[in-house]
């Protein structure tokens, strides 16, 4: 299945890429999703997940069209 | 309730002025009003800044803000609430957030402009990256709520 997944902020620099779509065994979770886009990089300690514009944890499965973001802690306001 | 996410400069006592203009349900009730208004520094961490840009994630970051003042709306005896944010480019002294809330008491005034804007902080898909004297950085935490 295909899930879109973008990267934010400072996480897309290291990353390297803001938006690309993964390709996934189902079922799959928020974690393989980003093995999937990162070429199987190791999840950093303190990123945050959401699907479909909800935080999530890694664990979260995903389902086939769902959008998948990644990014650093938050600094708004 | 209403929730504003714009990339150009925002006048916070404009916007309050225009809102107690517009609406007529807070005459006669509105006993106090709770305004925050956040903005941008010219140093952060030890260094000077000269300017910064704000990144959000537009879909997550309108709907988050829009649960967030319905979630205060449900918590507190609210007339009316106000949530506006600025993202893209920054200067120095420019507004980056208004919060403001109109209610019949001062308790429940304080205590959801408090809510919005502490929620807002920690949870609002929002990241600043600063122009310092250095270069380029990105803020990794925000500065604590309590001194």
């Amino acid at each position: 299945m295909q899930v879109r997944v973008r990267f934010f902020a400072s996480l897309r620099e290291q990353v390297g890429v803001a938006d690309r779509e993964a390709e996934l065994p189902a079922p799959a979770t928020v974690r393989q999703a980003w093995a999937a886009a990162t070429g199987d990089a190791p999840l950093p300690a303190h990123v945050l997940c959401a699907v479909n514009y909800e935080y999530v944890s890694p664990q979260e499965e995903v389902a086939e069209g769902d959008e998948v973001a990644f990014f650093p802690p938050v600094t708004g306001g | 309730m209403a929730v504003i996410l714009t990339s150009e400069p925002i006048n916070p006592w404009r916007e309050l002025e225009s809102m107690e203009g517009r609406i007529l349900s807070l005459h006669g009730r509105c006993g106090a009003r709770a305004v925050f208004v956040g903005s941008m520094r010219d140093s952060n961490e030890g260094q000077r800044v000269f300017a910064m840009e704000l990144e959000h994630y537009p879909e997550m970051t309108r709907r988050y803000l829009h649960k967030l003042a319905e979630s205060a709306n449900q918590r507190w005896q609210l007339l009316e609430s106000l949530i506006i944010h600025r993202y893209g480019r920054i200067q120095v002294d420019d507004c980056i957030v208004l919060v403001a809330v109109w209610s019949g008491q001062r308790g429940e005034a304080f205590a959801a402009c408090r809510f919005l804007i502490e929620e807002l902080k920690h949870r609002a898909p929002f990241w600043k990256k600063e122009q310092t004297e250095s270069g380029p950085r990105w803020v990794e935490r925000n500065t604590p709520a309590e001194p």
